[in-house]
């Protein structure tokens, strides 16, 4: 953020040791929305440090980092920004996960966490000042100590030089000294041409654990005397529980006690299989009436109706009025799990007058404050220590998991680990939402867009995490990108939204809105040039003259696959783009349909992107990769259905992954920019599913406008 | 609970749980391997897949009463410093991400090369799709098979 304010930079930390310890308070998390922050968001309310960095007499170097690493690379990109700027090796730099506690945060200081793809474009400029504030005091240590002027020093990495005398001292000779010193308001950063750490390969610091089995993930978490908890849960939309006969479960040998929680039961012992045998003993009755007629398809009787009525207006821009020319659709995308791969998991451990939590947490925020509202304990008395995580995609910004294990741990007075059964991570998540919109598109007698009417039905994530920030029945995560940032030049354009809140949990779901949004602007805008028809990749050029960033994509995009030659034989291509996180991407996909056998295959997904300046390309490509593959899975396999209030997928065999078998080749090209740094844990998503079923249109001349796609519809 | 005994990693571990656990729970949880990782508990994701007797096995649903006397390795012991060429090249190729499937992926590969020392793209697509990956790092995955197995990616 370049508004971070100077009560919020750098000071000396009072964190104790020797050393130069420089500790920052980072802006608060926007969560999985930076654009609500600003009205969800409390104001700056003093220096709460909560991440550092020191230097140690010794040589050491240490950044506690802030934000927790699900994969997207930040225990690297992060502290390359603070290596660059205090000027020092990289390989010397130890990474930590900043614990969360009272005496680095504040509660009033608002929420912390990691999601909205927004830990590098938050911090950057603030780790840049703070290596430039230890740096700047090294050198004014330095020429005290050598009795010269500061400007006449400069640094080598890890070293302070004076060269007019050969004088040199390495940062741990003078980090006590400079830890002495005022911390510098306005510290001089590096021109980026100067950049040697930034926009580099570093390799990152934690494959080597990852390839061993040593890096600890929330689910490998021992704690002495712990006790494994497995929870026994009605459907996700709810029920509660009747009766219990815990009888048989008792009699498992290693079974120590059965804990009723909220909204389960759970059944605690010395290991997970005698928990899980004890939980599969438990012979519960379930009050399910609230819930027994909730089904998907009543649910589509529900969006059904919401598509006739008028909604509330979401955004309009000038008059839309109906040509000679209409193309009108209506798209519908399902309810979606995330299914990290490491399942739900807390460790907790509550006692008296203290409460300690082992999470693996993207809502650190969000856990301490289910942990205070279930033990009543205030925000000094507990602690959050944030493991690795097995994946995130926003499932762990939630703190359900958290729940289980502080209420489990106080009931028994013991340490306790709950782990979640695959089963319930999929039929208990906090589902994207389904989605269904209705569009009009007029279009002018060249055949571009002259009216865009959008009507949206959709249940709202944002009533439940920032109710404040849904205005006059908007939520805005909904209509993401079609509001004032729609990317087209549409001269008039009317956007509605009906919010649809059924018994199925919402939640944050990787790229959010934009997950269900881009995909209809980018199959809507694919049907609007099949009518003329125009090149779809030619037909958006035209259509993004003011959007030059996003035009800059495209036109990678295109020469890199090759756009203006065919596509092999057999094969056909589509183009989708996407905009958010304060990034741009063009995604050209290549496909074949078997249309007899209804087979899909994608060979390969040409991805271009523009992030800003880049901290790490090798963590930009391979963020793509990943976020293809997420929104491809979702694509051709990802659909929650519900019967009788019940979630009806299970484990993988039901609710399927993509496999290696299925993997296109992904090629992945970054558009050089000294732009603000955007976000590339999301933005990389939503492009895939409608550069998928644009090129499915190239291949048959079938729109596709439900996903996932099934092979009932490539069939002829 | 009855006294059972395998072989971990070249040492003898007998262990004293009821016979249907399965090895997942007996390694993570009574001899404290947790690199050997929980996905789904019905063979369906591989993250768990350790080697018995050299093959590759899913031990979230292998009894360990099945597997009494036989030779188990797991992440742990695939190597004596993290240096197996896979490894070598899972680290030259950045293969993780968030790294929860990742011992499974490796196990796997493995299993594969010791059986298939230069693998085919096809040989590999069925030998790893048992493996989910939920980052997507597949492509990756293929990519550092061929490279420990000293070939050029050859996939398109």
């Amino acid at each position: 953020m370049s508004d971070v304010s100077r009560r919020e930079f750098v000071s000396r930390g009072a964190v104790g040791g020797a050393g130069l310890l420089l500790a920052f308070t980072l802006p608060p998390a926007r969560g999985p929305l930076a654009k609500f922050a600003a009205l969800a968001g409390p104001g700056a309310a003093g220096l709460s440090p909560n991440a550092w960095l020191r230097l140690d007499a010794d040589g050491g170097i240490t950044v506690r980092i802030d934000s927790c690493e699900m994969g997207q690379g930040v225990q690297t990109s992060l502290p390359m920004i603070l290596a660059e700027e205090l000027d020092v090796d990289f390989a010397k730099i130890r990474c930590e996960f900043a614990t969360m506690e009272a005496a680095y945060v504040s509660p009033k200081k608002g929420r912390r966490g990691t999601g909205g793809s927004n830990s590098i474009r938050s911090q950057f400029d603030l780790l840049r000042r703070t290596g430039a504030a230890g740096r700047a005091m090294l050198i004014t240590a330095a020429a005290q100590r050598w009795g010269v002027a500061a400007d006449e020093c400069r640094t080598e990495p890890g070293v302070v030089v004076h060269p007019a005398s050969g004088r040199r001292a390495t940062y741990g000779e003078l980090a006590d000294a400079a830890g002495a010193l005022p911390v510098p308001e306005n510290p001089v950063l590096k021109d980026p041409k100067d950049f040697r750490i930034i926009g580099t390969r570093v390799p990152r610091l934690d494959t080597k654990l990852k390839v061993t089995g040593q890096a600890q993930f929330g689910i490998d978490v021992r704690v002495p005397g712990m006790l494994t908890a497995v929870v026994a849960r009605c459907a996700a939309c709810g029920g509660a529980v009747k009766s219990v006969d815990d009888a048989a479960a008792k009699k498992i040998p290693g079974v120590r006690a059965v804990v009723p929680i909220d909204g389960g039961v759970a059944v605690v012992a010395d290991s997970l299989w005698p928990a899980k045998k004890g939980r599969d003993a438990l012979v519960i009755e379930w009050d399910e009436r609230a819930i027994k007629d909730v089904n998907s398809e009543s649910i589509a009787r529900s969006i059904h109706d919401a598509a006739a009525s008028a909604g509330v207006v979401a955004h309009a821009v000038g008059y839309p009025a109906a040509t000679p020319t209409m193309v009108e659709a209506t798209y519908s995308l399902p309810y979606l799990a995330h299914a990290t791969m490491e399942p739900m998991n807390c460790t907790a451990f509550v006692t008296a007058d203290r409460c300690e939590i082992w999470a693996p947490t993207q809502g650190q925020s969000n856990a301490q404050a289910t942990a205070m509202r279930l033990t009543g304990l205030p925000a000094e008395k507990i602690t959050i220590h944030t493991t690795y995580l097995g994946g995130g995609f926003g499932r762990r910004s939630e703190a359900d998991f958290v729940a289980d294990a502080v209420q489990i741990s106080r009931a028994v007075g013991a340490p306790v680990q709950v782990v979640w059964m695959r089963e319930d991570d999929i039929r208990n998540d906090f589902y994207r939402p389904t989605h269904h919109h209705t569009i009009k598109v007029a279009l002018d007698e060249r055949g571009y867009p002259s009216s865009w009417t959008h009507h949206v039905v959709a249940p709202s994530v944002l009533a439940r995490w920032f109710p404040q920030a849904v205005r006059n029945g908007v939520d805005g995560d909904a209509v993401s990108g079609l509001d004032d940032e729609f990317r087209y030049a549409v001269p008039n354009r009317r956007v509605t939204y009906a919010m649809l809140n059924v018994a199925v949990p919402v939640g944050w779901w990787r790229s959010v809105g934009e997950s269900a949004t881009t995909f209809v602007i980018e199959s809507m805008i694919d049907e609007a040039a099949a009518r003329h028809p125009y090149d779809p990749v030619e037909y958006r050029r035209q259509l993004l003259t003011a959007n030059p960033r996003l035009l800059g994509v495209l036109n990678l995009a295109a020469e890199k696959a090759g756009w203006s030659t065919p596509a092999p034989a057999g094969r056909a291509r589509g183009v989708a783009l996407g905009t958010g996180f304060g990034s741009y991407v063009a995604q050209i996909a290549e496909v074949s349909v078997d249309r007899a056998k209804g087979d899909l295959r994608v060979h390969k997904v040409v991805c271009a992107v523009d992030c800003g300046q880049v901290v790490n390309p090798a963590i930009v490509e391979a963020q793509m990769e990943s976020a293809i593959v997420y929104g491809l899975t979702a694509a051709l396999k990802g659909e929650i259905t519900v019967a009788g209030g019940k979630v009806q997928q299970s484990n993988f065999h039901d609710y399927q992954m993509l496999r290696m078998r299925e993997m296109p080749v992904v090629e992945t090209y970054i558009v050089p920019s000294r732009e603000r740094p955007g976000g590339i844990g999301e933005p990389g998503t939503p492009p895939i599913a409608p550069a998928v079923a644009n090129a499915i249109f190239a291949a048959t001349g079938k729109r596709l406008r439900k996903l996932p796609i099934r092979a009932a519809d490539l069939k002829a | 609970m009855t006294a059972i005994t395998v072989t971990v990693n070249g040492t003898p571990r007998t262990v004293s749980v009821s016979p249907d656990t399965p090895l997942l729970w007996v390694l993570r949880d009574t001899l404290g391997l947790t690199g050997t990782k929980f996905g789904c508990g019905v063979a369906q994701c591989g993250a768990c897949t350790v080697h018995v007797d050299g093959a590759p096995r899913r031990s979230c649903t292998t009894p360990v009463s099945a597997v009494a006397g036989r030779q188990i390795t797991t992440i742990e012991g695939l190597s004596a410093n993290g240096d197996h060429p896979l490894q070598r090249a899972w680290i030259a190729e950045e293969v993780p991400q968030c790294g929860y499937c990742q011992s499974g992926q490796l196990m796997t590969a493995a299993a594969l090369l010791a059986k298939r020392p230069h693998p085919t793209d096809d040989e590999i697509d069925t030998a790893m799709s048992g493996t989910i990956c939920r980052c997507g790092t597949y492509q990756r995955v293929r990519r550092a098979i061929h490279v420990a197995a000293g070939q050029e990616a050859s996939h398109e």
